[in-house]
């Protein structure tokens, strides 16, 4: 229970479902020292979630517990984020935190109180067909969330319940309002959690201060076109802030931190035949070389439509039907096959 | 239990969290809840009446603790006293700042505005413990300064129980000058606690601790010791700590205190026979150790570590069969933080997870002690 409505919304469901709950919020960041500071009324992990998240559970009159994982969030989330950015890569911190902390730490968390199921306020969908479990995209398509959920396998998809999977945004609200419940106008939650006023750059150069160091912009053959201002600045794809005056439009392509340069190129520098992704999971059997599928390569993306290259256990590769840009390395690949998760991967 | 949550409580015993009202002190508070309701400050009837009630409290506090009443003025609880020993101290000796000592196991009340005071320019120095938890005079003998002004060490921490050498450092510190301050909230009703053997300076008292009303406590501050007062506006407390007298509450801790002191040594004898039984069932357990255990201990609590487990989850699952334990100090979201005084102990910071405080009251039972430690033998098969 993060205090937000969704979550609020799915322990109310299962209460009305008949299931004994515990609601647990997660303290994952310590987050600022001031207890004044204005930023410490908002957001994940502040005492006003907590307390959100207290009043909500209050009301369902189920017990209500504070879980203090900020280790196991700063190993498996915070410090891989700022790895990742010094390795030129763009991380998921939120598909990271699935996978290593919500559906593995908690979950261990869960079974030492005896809880059988966890249930999270993700707008994704679970469903047993007697043989295995299906993971499908949230039946509102605009707030769907199964793109950071697609490391689950078999094994944590059998203890997790996603009670507001098949609802509209909307009728979740309706739903918190209907209830009583404090927090059913509360904005939705946005950026990165742990990333308190949203500046990426300046959270990831406070731990790899070598980020912030200047160095050349250059083009795809080598020649400087300028200098940029610290890799920490720049994601793959990025347009602006760039300050090179160019007859076309020019776009990161990719992020040399070996040389600390930042190469750039025309939109068309961009497309991507395919892709290979790493670290690898199945949700349950790896497709057929030359399968169809849907990959999508982040967040709030649609699934782009690709052919299944090689496969194995742990790796995969891809071939999009029309070259595409906004391929990232460190960025998840999720793959679908109509709204139905079969794997996912990180891309290389 | 899986299968039958609990959201209540039916054993409680995490009596250094906070105690249950008497019915002596309840039954004290009332009238000056409604019908004596007057400001202890005025000078007609109603007021007078309340004034003359909290002196007979402030009577009885101080025959707690051996002190004279004009020695006790009320606050709004031992994180108060704490706060106003520290500031109201250093406020008395600003112009020269100088050298504050206070030990590593004290209790948040201390540490942080000792913190507040380094910020502000005082030479403000830990003191170490021992594998037990305690403070040796000695070592405070060698970390003292010329301008050492305050020293602060508790009588009874209230996460392991161990007892401080109070008087000793008490002795060599009055030879020097130097204000020494002890934070009593866990000694007082627990203890025979005398502020002159103890040789100190000043002394905090919370009343919930010892089965008074939450909201109210007390410090010590001897004749003629440098104090300066912290909050102003008014002439309350003889001008030492401003704002309207909060009467039903130090009503119900003088009624509280008169209890505790003549109980003292009967609830001391049942507390340590309560405390043995919890302790024999403990060790039997796989990878217990009690912590601080071969240092002289106050009666009501014991800190054990179970190696191997997650102390949060032991808790939650005992809270969710119906007992109240404690396992540390919280965090303001209610996260729990590692333990600073096990950790100071030099206990590791798994084992420091892996504790669990269990403190005792005068209304807990026999069987109160028996169920327990059947409920922790059920969570620990479980797991």
């Amino acid at each position: 229970m993060s205090g937000g409505v969704d979550s609020s919304v799915a322990a109310a469901l299962l209460v009305g479902q008949g299931y004994e709950v515990i609601g647990v919020t997660m303290k994952l960041w310590r987050g600022e020292d001031d207890p004044f500071a204005a930023h410490r009324f908002g957001g994940c992990c502040t005492v006003g979630a907590t307390e959100d998240a207290r009043r909500v559970a209050d009301q369902l009159n189920i017990p209500y517990y504070v879980l203090n994982m900020q280790e196991e969030f700063n190993a498996a989330v915070v410090d891989n984020f700022v790895a990742e950015y010094a390795s030129g890569r763009t991380p998921n911190p939120c598909a990271r935190c699935n996978e290593f902390i919500k559906f593995a730490a908690f979950l261990e968390r869960a079974n030492e109180l005896g809880c059988d199921l966890i249930a999270t306020g993700h707008y994704a969908q679970c469903q047993w067909d007697g043989q295995r479990y299906h993971l499908r995209r949230g039946l509102d398509h605009k707030k769907d969330q199964s793109y950071v959920l697609g490391m689950l396998g078999q094994a944590e998809l059998a203890r997790s319940l996603f009670p507001i999977g098949h609802l509209e945004k909307s009728e979740t609200r309706r739903l918190a309002g209907n209830l009583g419940f404090c927090v059913a106008a509360k904005p939705d939650s946005q950026e990165i959690c742990f990333v308190e006023d949203g500046d990426y750059a300046r959270f990831v150069i406070e731990r790899a201060p070598e980020l912030a160091v200047t160095g050349p912009i250059l083009d795809a053959d080598g020649n400087k076109l300028g200098e940029h201002q610290g890799l920490a600045h720049y994601t793959v794809g990025q347009r602006k802030g760039l300050g090179i005056a160019a007859p076309q439009p020019l776009f990161v392509t990719r992020i040399d931190t070996a040389q600390n340069a930042l190469v750039v190129g025309p939109r068309e520098a961009l497309g991507r035949a395919g892709l290979a992704a790493e670290r690898t999971k199945w949700t349950y059997q790896p497709p057929q070389v030359g399968e169809a599928v849907l990959a999508q390569t982040r967040a709030h993306a649609r699934g782009l439509p690709a052919t299944m290259g090689a496969v194995s256990a742990d790796a995969f590769e891809i071939r999009f039907v029309e070259p595409q840009a906004g391929v990232s390395p460190g960025q998840m690949c999720v793959l679908y096959q109509e709204d139905e998760v079969i794997g996912a991967g990180t891309i290389k | 239990m899986p299968g039958e949550i609990q959201n209540r409580t039916q054993v409680y015993l995490d009596n250094a969290a906070t105690t249950p009202l008497c019915a002596a002190a309840q039954a004290a508070m009332e009238p000056y809840l409604v019908g004596t309701f007057g400001n202890a400050s005025s000078p007609y009837a109603v007021s007078r009446n309340a004034r003359a009630a909290v002196d007979r409290a402030r009577g009885q506090v101080a025959a707690l603790i051996g002190a004279q009443p004009d020695e006790i003025v009320f606050t709004s609880g031992g994180t108060e006293s704490d706060n106003w020993a520290l500031l109201g101290t250093a406020l008395a000796n600003w112009e020269r700042r100088g050298h504050i000592l206070v030990s590593a196991v004290e209790h948040h009340a201390i540490l942080e505005p000792a913190e507040t005071l380094r910020d502000l320019g005082f030479e403000v120095e830990s003191i170490g413990v021992d594998e037990n938890g305690q403070v040796a005079p000695e070592a405070i003998e060698h970390l003292l300064r010329p301008n050492t002004i305050l020293v602060s060490v508790m009588a009874v921490n209230n996460e392991v129980g161990v007892c401080q050498p109070v008087a000793e450092i008490g002795a060599l510190l009055r030879e020097r000058g130097i204000t020494f301050h002890t934070d009593a909230v866990q000694a007082a009703g627990k203890l025979s606690v005398s502020v002159n053997e103890l040789n100190v300076d000043l002394l905090s008292l919370s009343a919930h601790k010892f089965q008074g009303p939450k909201g109210v406590g007390a410090l010590f501050i001897r004749r003629g010791v440098k104090m300066r007062a912290w909050q102003r506006g008014g002439a309350q407390e003889r001008g030492r700590r401003a704002g309207t007298e909060n009467v039903p509450g130090i009503v119900g801790m003088g009624v509280a205190a008169e209890i505790a002191h003549r109980n003292l040594s009967q609830n001391q004898t049942y507390l340590n026979s309560l405390r043995e039984r919890l302790e024999q069932g403990l060790k039997s357990l796989p990878g217990a150790c009690i912590n601080g255990s071969s240092a002289p201990r106050a009666p009501h609590i014991t800190n054990v570590s179970l190696a191997g487990q997650r102390a949060e989850s032991l808790a939650l699952n005992l809270d969710l069969m119906g007992f109240a334990v404690g396992t540390g100090s919280a965090c303001a979201s209610g996260a729990l933080e590692p333990s600073h005084v096990l950790t100071a102990m030099g206990r590791s910071q798994s084992a420091a997870r892996a504790s669990l405080r269990v403190s005792l009251g005068v209304q807990n039972t026999v069987s109160d002690i028996d169920n327990f430690l059947d409920a922790v033998k059920q969570v620990l098969q479980r797991n």
